[in-house]
């Protein structure tokens, strides 16, 4: 089991440019069912093996298309996200970074009330090892198993996977909700889908300087579930008032330092990591893993 | 990005924010002049760097005569001023605001900005205008109003009233009040800003509103559709090496420690950050050489660490996922070379092809010390840097 995704997801590409082309190409190769693609104005044809439609409600006819990647560019990005919304998609990996947060507070005006979730932007998108593969993240260091990973991070989220698979515990689902101040799904919504998920054993929840979204699912843990959760945040050394590549990292107003964030999970029960090579054994110290 | 509180009050202005007349000026001759030609006096010289807290290091001076805002100006520019804002070096002062005075009657405080919670634009308003905003939220929350705004509709006027009437103000001055935060609204989605502060926002005694203070961040990822306010940019208000880095689409931030760090993603290297401090080192810069760790670009970052003197070492972590690390390995020795590096470097890669990137490294003949996980290359580079 996962959540999001699994094999039977079937994918579309916004923006079949030179990046996107060579994430569907990856995706694909990972048994990823990719069923086509989304370009404007060059409709009919056929790159690579992916069928190209003009809109996303057509490609969704034409292919059964129930996820959408998006690499569109910045500034048509938002654009790109609400078309995917307005065709009914049930999922939207925006991967794109640099959009700019206004368009951003428009498009999750647009979704109130409708029945896509948007993962991302500026994200690395979300995997379900051996079965569904969506976004840039490199395949091979994943495993299948029980372990659900979410986090901020891109290269992060790697390290942390990594450690995952050379101490032998494989992934459910890992998920990159992305480091932009306003994204369509944060910490919280992916906790409540790890602990309704059955194939979900624990969790390991990655965060950063910036925002509440971490003490939002850590006051979820405490209250609410019933798996083993363990996290690391990175940042403690960041200054104030910076922003630290992403533009949702930084500390603003002395609001959300990664000191105050790690009080707040340690106070939810949330084994913390020391450092971030400790991420897998933070885990194993409050979790065994079953036969 | 900032800007200068002079660049902010012209752009209130334009979308028809009252704020008081004036006008930049680089030495004192011109002060005087435009002091005359502004008004009957008193003025008020304001010191124009991008930090808070100017009044209380003598960045802001009342001057009667307009002989009087000359000798300030004069006094002013070429100081280095000193503020909580600006760390221990301070800034040097290299522009006045000549700006005519005004009899304030009371202070307020308004603000525009995106809340990550609600993923709104909000306003927030309070009766202490002139204070810290951050004291007053957390020892007198229940002087903060907000009103969040529907960005299909936009600022209402019945929650533009809603928050005059809160902060006080009534009769006319709540239709001024209403205008006055339309146009502050207008500012903030005409130019995406990520933060719009008047602190203080003043009624004056003659009963008119005026925003009196101006501080402006804008959304680097908007910048590109106003070109206007990109030209707007001070570089000599930034550190040197940032600027040279977003040059080079290197994200970068320099830190007061000794152990430079090359990484790619944002995540991990805030994470190699703290990997450096919690192995008893510290470290001299965040920097991010993003997905395309090409040739050009490691040498770039090279030689951005190297020309902080700080610097006694270098931790690259790169965990190559799409990258080849056999590629990354050819660009750091590459970068190495280039930069004839003196320093210790201790290279982390993992992922694909990284047998052959190691074996790569250590057949250099450079003296790169390779490690295996962030744990070993943090104490390694913080061994190194302690035995120079």
């Amino acid at each position: 089991m996962s959540i999001l995704i699994d094999k039977n997801t079937r994918v579309i590409t916004q923006g079949l440019g030179a990046t996107g082309l060579f994430h569907a190409l990856g995706a694909r190769e990972y048994g990823t069912q990719m069923v086509g693609g989304v370009t404007p104005g060059k409709g009919g044809t056929t790159v690579d093996g992916f069928a190209v439609f003009d809109t996303v409600k057509e490609a969704v006819q034409k292919t059964g298309a129930t996820a959408s990647v998006i690499y569109v560019p910045p500034p048509f990005a938002a654009d790109a996200i609400m078309e995917a919304v307005d065709a009914g998609i049930e999922l939207v990996c925006c991967i794109t970074e640099g959009i700019p947060v206004l368009d951003m507070v428009k498009v999750k005006q647009f979704m109130k009330g409708k029945n896509t979730r948007l993962v991302g932007p500026n994200c690395p998108g979300v995997i379900t090892p051996g079965q569904c593969k969506i976004g840039i993240m490199p395949g091979y260091i994943h495993k299948p198993g029980k372990i659900g990973v979410v986090s901020r991070s891109g290269t992060l989220t790697y390290e942390a996977v990594w450690q995952l698979t050379n101490v032998g515990l494989g992934q459910s689902t890992c998920v990159g909700i992305g480091g932009d101040p306003v994204n369509g799904t944060n910490h919280l919504d992916v906790l409540k889908m790890f602990e309704e998920d059955p194939g979900t054993e624990a969790v390991i929840m990655i965060g950063e300087i910036g925002g509440s979204s971490e003490e939002e699912g850590a006051w979820f843990v405490k209250e609410q579930m019933t798996k083993p959760v363990a996290a690391y945040i990175a940042g403690v050394t960041a200054p104030p008032g910076k922003r630290m590549g992403h533009a949702g990292a930084i500390i603003s107003g002395g609001k959300g330092t990664a000191e105050e964030k790690v009080a707040v999970l340690k106070e939810c029960g949330i084994s913390v990591a020391a450092s971030p090579a400790e991420m897998a054994q933070a885990l194993l110290k409050i979790y065994r893993p079953t036969a | 990005m900032n800007i200068h509180e002079y660049q902010a009050k012209a752009i209130l202005r334009e979308f028809g924010v009252p704020v008081p007349d004036g006008h930049v000026c680089y030495n004192g001759a011109s002060a005087r002049e435009w002091a005359k030609r502004l008004g009957e006096g008193p003025w008020v010289v304001k010191a124009q760097i991008h930090a808070g807290g100017r009044g209380k290091g003598g960045g802001v001076k009342l001057a009667r005569t307009a002989d009087e805002v000359r000798n300030t100006a004069r006094d002013m520019l070429g100081m280095t001023l000193r503020t909580h804002q600006t760390g221990p070096d301070g800034k040097v002062v290299n522009r006045v605001l000549v700006e005519n005075g005004c009899n304030i009657g009371t202070e307020l405080y308004v603000s525009l900005l995106v809340d990550r919670a609600t993923s709104l634009v909000t306003v927030m308003a309070s009766t202490e205008g002139g204070m810290d905003i951050e004291e007053v939220a957390a020892n007198t929350p229940e002087k903060i109003f907000k009103e969040a705004i529907d960005p299909l509709l936009g600022l209402t006027s019945f929650q533009c009233r809603n928050l005059a009437f809160s902060l006080g103000l009534t009769g006319k001055l709540t239709n001024k009040a209403v205008s006055l935060f339309k146009g502050l609204y207008a500012t903030f989605i005409g130019c995406d800003c990520s933060l719009l502060e008047i602190n203080p926002l003043v009624v004056t005694k003659e009963g008119e509103l005026l925003a009196l203070d101006a501080k402006f961040g804008f959304d680097d990822n908007a910048v590109f559709r106003h070109p206007r306010i990109g030209d707007m940019r001070d570089y000599d208000e930034e550190d040197p090496n940032e600027v040279e880095a977003s040059q080079h689409d290197l994200s970068y931030v320099s830190l007061a420690g000794n152990i430079g760090c090359l990484v790619n993603g944002a995540g991990l290297a805030m994470a190699t950050m703290d990997i450096i401090k919690h192995s008893g080192g510290n470290p001299a810069n965040f920097l991010d050489v993003g997905g395309g760790a090409t040739i050009e670009r490691v040498t770039e970052a090279f030689k951005i660490i190297l020309s902080d003197k700080n610097v006694k070492g270098i931790l690259v972590n790169i965990f190559g996922g799409i990258m080849k690390c056999d590629v990354i390995a050819t660009g750091v020795i590459e970068a190495a070379k280039q930069v004839s590096l003196k320093v210790p470097l201790v290279v982390r890669l993992e992922g694909t092809n990284v047998a052959r990137g190691k074996q790569l490294l250590a057949e250099s003949g450079l003296n790169i010390v390779a490690a295996d996980g962030m744990a070993d290359a943090a104490q390694k580079i913080v061994q190194a840097v302690a035995a120079c």
